[in-house]
């Protein structure tokens, strides 16, 4: 009843919600601050956001469907660098089906945090979602289980009857030599009913900026500022069927763009690998990182100045 | 005792996950209270190997320039424009810094000062962080013939 409640007010406010923020974000100082975000989509390497920085988000997928309508799927994400070994990010969901609807389909609470204060061969964080979401929730931002591209099929109507509250856990582990980045991450999910099994799924990737050393001129189209590699993601069974028969699995080239304005361009095209899988997963986001913000919000709240 | 363990009973999984989400962000926004030790103590950790690591850069005026972008880049915020320091960041001016070796910076920039609020920055490619050690190394220069 209370998640029907929040689902309710959360589709109300967020209008008012992004207007205000973005009123916020507007009012911000400008800075310099170069994002130097990775490319990748799904996987995550050990890298957080900046303390008191805020990077606001949109991602779009969009989707092919075999027996169904096509559709894409997007999300704004409010990540926020809490400390330099915990970041918190909020976001809210929704898709549109071509030839259907648009619909609100939920909303996640990510938190990661660094379990080593220096850097190793391997960086281990560890990353624990809560998700509110509708069945028809479709930005596929993790594949896990018997996630397949037929439990996708079904109108928007029907899938919406589904929600889904999930808690939903990672291990991050991350590598940076030469300047490769090299990130795995095994998925634990569980759907909170008790009847539902434990999901696994994985996702790698690996990234290399084109240059590795920086211009000496403030630049747009710099190597430097772009890079490039490849994801590697889906699902592994559950408790109840493990295996991989009915699972989905991804291989996407993703390459971001690290404008000096603070702006990140990201784009990847997901090959789907089996029978099960979309065809094709095109993924595209742009994000802005605002710098200083805990500091703002911590005047707007009486702290020192 | 048994009254929370009934209320926690009686509420639902929502509300169990927005109350972990209110007290989650309060402590986000209540931790990293003041240590008490030096801002430079860290240079000292740097392992002795690491310290004597040499700058592929040194003297390269190239590498003072880019390493001086990135420092607008990803370091102003919190050490200032100037290097100078800021509430967030200690100055970079310092006798403490500008007498390390360039592979004690190196090291401090490449592990982060996590506990006190410094990333890590091996996102940088090693030879940006190079750059970076190069533009500040240029400080102590700068300092020393007068320039601005």
């Amino acid at each position: 009843m209370l998640a029907y409640a929040i689902h309710r007010s959360i589709r109300k406010f967020s209008g008012l919600f992004v207007a205000g923020l973005i009123a916020v974000l507007l009012l911000s100082r400008p800075s310099l601050v170069l994002a130097q975000e990775s490319p990748y989509i799904v996987t995550y390497n050990h890298y957080l956001e900046e303390p008191g920085s805020l990077e606001v988000e949109y991602f779009s997928t969009f989707g092919t469907q075999r027996g169904g309508n096509d559709f894409d799927a997007f999300w704004a994400e409010f990540e926020y660098g809490a400390t330099a070994w915990w970041t918190t990010e909020f976001y809210v969901d929704g898709q549109t089906t071509f030839n259907d609807s648009t619909i609100f389909t939920g909303f996640r609470w990510e938190n990661r945090f660094r379990l080593l204060q220096r850097e190793h061969l391997v960086n281990p964080v560890l990353y624990i979602e809560y998700e509110n979401t509708s069945g028809a929730d479709k930005i596929l931002k993790e594949v896990e289980g018997h996630d397949v591209e037929s439990a996708y099929s079904a109108s928007n109507a029907v899938l919406r009857k589904d929600h889904d509250h999930e808690l939903e856990m990672k291990l991050l582990l991350s590598s940076t030599f030469k300047g490769w980045n090299v990130a795995a991450n095994p998925i634990v999910t569980k759907n909170l009913l008790p009847s539902e099994p434990w999901e696994f799924g994985y996702a790698v990737g690996a990234s290399r900026p084109l240059a590795l050393k920086a211009s000496p001129n403030r630049c747009n189209f710099c190597r430097e500022n772009f890079i490039a590699g490849v994801e590697i993601y889906g699902g592994l069974g559950d408790t109840q069927s493990g295996g991989l028969h009915d699972t989905s699995h991804y291989l996407a080239p993703v390459v971001a763009w690290n404008l000096p304005s603070d702006w990140t361009l990201r784009v990847s095209s997901g090959f789907g690998l089996n029978d099960n899988s979309h065809r094709l997963l095109l993924r595209w986001g742009l994000s802005r990182e605002f710098s200083g913000f805990g500091e703002i919000l911590g005047r707007f709240f009486g702290g020192r100045p | 005792m048994k009254a929370g363990l009934a209320l926690l009973r009686r509420a639902g999984r929502s509300q169990l996950a927005v109350v972990a989400v209110v007290v989650l962000t309060v402590v986000a926004f209540a931790v990293g209270g003041e240590i008490k030790e030096s801002k430079y103590a860290v240079l000292a950790e740097a392992p002795e190997k690491t310290r004597e690591k040499k700058n592929p850069f040194a003297g390269d005026t190239q590498a003072v320039a880019a390493g001086g972008k990135l420092f607008e880049q990803h370091c102003a915020e919190c050490h200032g424009a100037k290097a100078g320091g800021t509430r967030k960041g200690p100055s970079l001016l310092r006798e403490e810094v500008q007498q390390a070796t360039p592979g004690t910076l190196f090291w401090v920039m490449t592990n982060g000062v996590v506990r006190r609020g410094m990333p890590v920055w091996s996102k940088l490619p090693e030879l940006e962080r190079w750059q970076v050690v190069t533009f500040l190394q240029s400080l102590k220069l700068q300092a020393k013939n007068g320039q601005p």
